[in-house]
């Protein structure tokens, strides 16, 4: 709850906790972001309620991957507002704060640390304190070890725990990263295009973890399967041009005639 | 610490996926074996075979340098003894840019200029105990002083004299000037060649500062003419014996940090940070402060190797500064093969030994010699010596891979 | 009309020669009147003097020079006169005044000094001025005036008062205006020294200033009302020279500073190309430079008769071998390293201990001259105190020129627009049946080329040796840095100012201090914006 106004927030895990008492986790108020004169974000407003399971869907371009990337500190915008409860600013935060305080994102492309083992992937993703002097003379403890052989149970690679993690597969990457996500244990989870690259019975899989993280945790998902997205959305929010077009349940979307002109106009 | 899975759910679909997985994976499982081992080999194996084959050179040169006279078959001269010396010097200078090139990626051209703050630290200690017996006979002030017509020590002399304030400044020079560079280039996130050219400029720079008179350590010819150490003299064998041995003893010692702190769980972080910075923050590190603290650490490393080879060649110029020499401290971990501590140590070691045989027959092919390793080793052998190892080992032992499962259930 | 004017003047002067010519064929009173020396006493030398010079004769002004010089003697033996030089081995080398023949060396005890005292060696200048004031050379008539000006005399001023309508060359006239101006101020009574001062404030000769300091000095405790009134004016005039001068300082230190970024510019601007329109790192592009460099020196071995023209065909030849080099570098080592940028640097690095050595045991390690034709001496002289050295000019324009032509080549070219396309996205460019491979090996060797063409203009300026390249390769990267990768412009700016900064520091820190300083500087600001000055935008990939 505590929030140092002067300067960055403390480092330690506990000192960041959202304020959820609205039932909002995350805020993102007129957001713009501009790269030379091209309007990624324009005005953008979203508002993630805590458990809830959202979906994004919209055109390439239409600001996916930016929002994300506004979010989780890495593209700061040009003006506007993100807040991760009611108090916590994240524009005043780095990446590593943002990722500390509970928010936890998996890539498009699917970033595992190649030269580390499937093992020690997920051992740095785990919670815990960050500093450079824990992690000098950390040792595991049997809670951790047995949470970590859980997540690699949960992903389906056990067998290949020890191997280096550049060995693995595409898909195999993505399920390693779903399970670092899972590691970090974040109150919101953003999700960029998961099920690419996945069989059919991999996809259904992710629906099935997807779905049952929501409720304590909040999830966004990217993706532009729009099976995997009418398996798993209650809500969706369409965006488009930088700035959200529609927002409801599937059907709602389906019928909207906004969202019908623009992909129709397109396609 | 809450459960995210919901078991009935995945179980019965990670069955799914496992047997699928092992399907594919049959073929790269060899390979992931030979690579395993190579850790394996690197994280214990190596460890007590470099200390061991330390230990025993280091021996071998003392006992056959004291125990046989000159002449006989197995004596060591002390030319060797001192040239010995010179190379364990580069073998933990090689050590600490393996630390922050192989293992984090920022290849540094001017870890040159962390030796070279060391040795200066060392060398006005060693400046100072000369005392009255330089050429101008002034107790206080030394040479090339007395030559600018200085009357009195530029305030960053004071203390010199003392041991204490020599080892200090010999982890305090280094540490601070990477310390204040690695802030301002981590922070602002200068990456990659920027960083590379980043690093090669501030050394410049310094050279040319050392170059100056007016800087107070010599200028060009640098500190040179010592007399003694510790009250030893420089010049006897005795000494210059037991500066190998310290040599040899700093490197084990460097090693053995090294060791720990690669195999940490803070080398697992600086590792991913080396391969992908960028998802290590969104896992909630600060690499900043990682490759910071790695790159101080590296350079007092650097520092430690500059003061322990000045009192053995007897010089410190601004020489030290110039980015060739650092560059050939990174051609010695990239032919001993970076990220492996051990590839380090032995770059280093055959490098200046083709250096030392190749400036004695035909001094001016050593230039090509060199720039021609730097091409053909990154073109063909881009995991240097230790990256032939695996394939020798791997023939020999063909173990079964370690049980994941196992290993994961204990 | 001015061309008129000078024949009529070598008419002039040639019918002066041929009549003394004329005179002393006929009876030359310069070896009676030289007898004389030894024995006249001081006090009649003047008159002597001035006999001498009025014979006009072609011995005349060097007998003066070394009468001024103290080395004019006479045999004691003879009473011959000789000019006498102490060579090393404490003996005199002697020539005879009259004839300029050597004569055999003697000891000191041989000759005595023919006496002069310091109202003498005035007149003499005096009269050395008078004659070089009347001298067919342009160059000798300034020299003489700007003499006048250090040391007023009555003489010279006289001479000019005379010579200043006649005098054919608007430059000189000026200068000799100006000398009777500071002969007004000086010597004249209170309005002429108010109308000097008025003139005169525009005028940049250092003598000037010196005059009316010199002037407000004198006046400086005097209480009369007049001298009140020229001091006030001669401070304004003075503060008003002074700023002046500021300006044309800051001109020259910004000319200075411009030069030394236009070779910044040819530097970095190959550097440019291959590592910000590429992306390829390569540490041998001061080698590049070396190897334009010594193609200038080959070439001018080989032809050493055309030397005026070497420049113009070392141009061309340094483009095509360091070109060459670069394609040769691109295709064996550079292809095999894509995207593994620290390797890429290593290997380059390589290269260019190679190329170093290559040239150390062809050419051996020692630096070599190369010559600059005689277009690109001298300095064109705007004002007294502001001048531009030809060499520098030509190069400011020459890699503007360069500067232009490669955007040119980029923007208006087929293969510019291959080398953009490829640059941004090289799979696309692929699938447009550009052949990446081939524009690749273009692109470098263009960029080193252009190094190459930087190695001719570098050889213009410093020694050519095998660390030639060394020295610029990390400015070269810092102004690609500082510029913004990827943007010529920026590449452009980056070099203009860093080299002026340098100039400018340079003065109050010393070249190298300036040179850390500015290094310093370079690295604090690419920690501020990494991305340089103008950096590229956009959705980063990464």
């Amino acid at each position: 709850m505590i929030v140092d106004k002067s300067g960055s927030p403390l480092l330690a895990n506990e000192n960041i906790k959202p304020d959820t008492r609205h039932g909002v986790i995350l805020y993102v108020e007129d957001v713009s972001v501009s790269f030379d004169g091209f309007k990624a974000l324009n005005d953008l407003n979203l508002y993630i309620n805590d458990g809830e399971l959202r979906c994004l869907i919209g055109a390439n371009g239409a600001g996916k991957t930016t929002l994300m990337d506004v979010i989780t500190g890495k593209t700061r915008p040009d003006t506007g507002t993100v807040n991760f409860g009611q108090q916590v600013d994240l524009l005043k935060l780095s990446e590593a704060e943002i990722a500390r305080a509970g928010i936890g994102r998996k890539f498009q492309k699917p970033t595992v640390f190649e030269a580390l083992s499937v093992f020690e992937n997920i051992e740095l993703s785990l919670t815990g304190d960050k500093g450079i002097l824990t992690s000098l003379f950390h040792k595991l403890t049997g809670e951790q070890k047995d949470r970590i052989g859980e997540i690699l149970y949960t992903i389906g690679l056990v067998a290949e725990c020890h191997y280096p993690a550049g060995r693995l597969s595409h898909g195999q990457k993505q399920w390693l990263e779903i399970g670092m996500l899972l590691a970090a244990d974040p109150r919101v989870l953003l999700v960029d295009e998961p099920v690419a690259g996945m069989t059919g019975q991999e996809t259904e899989r992710t629906a099935e973890l997807l779905t049952s993280l929501a409720g304590k945790h909040s999830v966004v998902v990217v993706e532009h399967d729009m099976a995997f997205v009418r398996s798993i959305a209650r809500t969706v929010t369409v965006l488009h041009q930088g700035s959200v077009l529609a927002e409801g349940s599937m059907s709602e979307i389906q019928a909207n005639p906004d969202v019908i002109q623009v992909y129709l106009g397109e396609e | 610490m809450s459960t995210l899975t919901t078991s009935s759910t995945t179980s019965s679909s990670t069955a799914d996926t496992n047997t699928g997985l092992n399907d594919s994976v049959t073929i790269p499982v060899n390979h992931d074996m030979k690579s395993m081992f190579l850790k394996k080999f690197e994280q214990l194996g190596s460890l007590h075979f470099v200390i061991t084959l330390l230990f025993i050179s280091t021996l071998y040169v003392t006992v056959c340098n004291l125990a046989f006279a000159e002449g006989s078959f197995l004596h060591v001269s002390d030319y060797t003894v001192s040239l010995f010396g010179k190379y364990l010097c580069y073998a933990l200078l090689a050590l600490a840019v393996d630390l922050v090139w192989g293992y984090c990626g920022i290849l540094s051209l001017g870890h040159g200029a962390f030796f070279a703050l060391g040795g200066y630290a060392m060398g006005m200690y060693l400046m100072r105990q000369i005392g009255d017996r330089g050429v101008y006979g002034n107790p206080d002030l030394p040479d090339f002083m007395v030559f600018l017509n200085w009357t009195e020590m530029p305030w960053y002399w004071a203390g010199s004299d003392s041991v204490l304030w020599m080892v200090a400044m010999v982890f305090i020079g280094p540490g601070v000037l990477a310390y204040v560079f690695g802030t301002l280039a981590f922070r602002s996130r200068v990456s990659g060649v920027y960083l590379s050219i980043m690093t090669q400029a501030v050394t410049y720079a310094l050279m040319l500062a050392f170059f100056r008179n007016e800087m107070g350590f010599g200028g060009n010819n640098g500190l040179t003419d010592f007399k003694e150490i510790l009250g030893f003299s420089l010049q006897s064998p005795t000494t210059k014996l037991a500066l190998f041995v310290a040599t040899a003893v700093a490197l084990a010692i460097g090693y053995l940090v090294s060791h720990y702190i690669v195999n940490s769980k803070m080398g697992r972080v600086v590792t991913a940070i080396r391969d992908a910075e960028s998802r290590v923050r969104f896992v909630g590190f600060k690499p900043e402060h990682y490759k910071l603290w790695i790159y101080v650490v590296s350079a007092m490393l650097a520092g430690v190797a500059g003061a322990l080879y000045v009192p053995q060649v007897g010089i410190i110029n601004p020489g030290e500064f110039s980015p060739l020499n650092s560059i050939e401290m990174v051609v010695w971990v990239a032919i001993g093969g970076r990220g492996t501590l051990y590839g380090a140590v032995i770059g280093a070691i055959l490098v200046s030994y083709a250096k030392t045989r190749f400036t004695a027959i035909m001094p001016e092919a050593w230039l090509f010699a060199l720039g021609g390793l730097f091409v053909l080793v990154t073109l063909f052998l881009p995991k240097g010596i230790s990256g032939l190892l695996p394939n020798i080992f791997a023939n020999k032992n063909k173990q079964q891979p370690l049980s994941a499962n196992a290993e994961v259930k204990s | 009309m001015l061309r008129i004017f000078s024949v009529l003047i070598a008419c002039l002067l040639s019918w002066q020669t041929l009549s003394s010519e004329a005179i002393a064929a006929a009876e030359s009173k310069l070896p009676s009147l030289f007898k004389q020396l030894p024995s006249t006493k001081l006090s009649k030398m003047k008159g002597l003097i001035d006999q001498i010079s009025a014979t006009n004769e072609p011995q005349v002004p060097a007998t003066l020079e070394y009468l001024l010089n103290g080395e004019l003697y006479y045999l004691k033996a003879n009473k011959q006169i000789v000019r006498a030089k102490v060579n090393a081995n404490k003996r005199y080398e002697l020539t005879d005044v009259l004839t300029d023949t050597p004569l055999e060396a003697v000891t000191k005890s041989a000759i005595k000094k023919i006496k002069t005292n310091n109202a003498l060696r005035g007149k003499i200048r005096g009269l050395l001025a008078l004659l070089d004031l009347t001298s067919a050379d342009k160059d000798i008539r300034i020299k003489a005036v700007k003499q006048l000006l250090d040391k007023p005399n009555s003489t010279g001023i006289t001479a000019v008062t005379a010579l200043v309508n006649n005098e054919p060359d608007e430059d000189v006239r000026e200068l000799m205006s100006v000398a009777l101006l500071v002969n007004q101020l000086l010597n004249d009574g209170y309005e002429a020294k108010l109308a000097a001062i008025k003139q005169l404030k525009t005028s940049l000769e250092p003598a000037v200033k010196n005059a009316m300091s010199n002037q407000l000095e004198a006046i400086a405790d005097s209480t009369s009302e007049h001298d009140k009134t020229l001091a006030a004016e001669l401070t304004k005039a003075l503060a008003d020279i002074d700023d002046r001068k500021g300006i044309f300082e800051f001109l020259e230190t910004l000319f200075f500073g411009f030069s030394l970024g236009s070779v910044l510019l040819l530097a970095a601007i190959g550097l440019a190309i291959t590592f910000g329109v590429m992306g390829v790192i390569n540490m041998a592009h001061g080698e590049m430079m070396m190897l334009g460099a010594y193609t200038t020196y080959v070439i001018q071995q080989a032809f050493p008769q055309l030397i005026e023209y070497s420049l113009l065909m070392a141009i061309p030849a340094a483009f095509l071998v360091s070109g060459f080099v670069g394609v040769l570098i691109e295709r064996g080592v550079i292809r095999h390293l894509k995207g593994r940028p620290l390797e890429t640097l290593l290997a380059t690095f390589g290269i260019s201990l190679i190329l170093q050595q290559l040239v150390r045991s062809i050419f051996s390690p020692l630096n070599r001259q190369v010559a600059s034709p005689e277009w690109m001496s001298g300095s064109w002289q705007i004002n007294p105190v502001f001048s531009l050295t030809y060499n520098r000019l030509y190069i400011i324009i020459f890699s503007l020129m360069v500067f232009v032509a490669l955007l040119m080549i980029l923007k208006k070219t087929s293969l510019g627009l291959h080398v953009r396309a490829v640059s941004q996205n090289r799979d696309m460019a692929r699938a447009l049946s550009i052949k990446s491979d081939w524009v690749d090996a273009i692109t470098f060797g263009l960029g080193s080329g252009i190094a190459g063409i930087a190695g001719v203009v570098l050889s213009q300026l410093t020694n050519v040796g095998p660390n030639l390249g060394q020295a610029y390769i990390i400015d070269s990267f810092l102004v690609v840095v500082f510029g913004g990768v990827g943007n010529l412009w920026g590449t452009l700016v980056a070099a203009m100012s860093l080299g002026s900064i340098n100039k400018f520091l340079e003065p109050m820190t010393g070249s190298v201090l300036a040179n850390i300083i500015v290094l310093v500087g370079l690295v604090l600001f690419i920690q501020k914006r990494p991305k340089g000055l103008f950096p590229q935008k956009g959705r980063s990939a990464d």
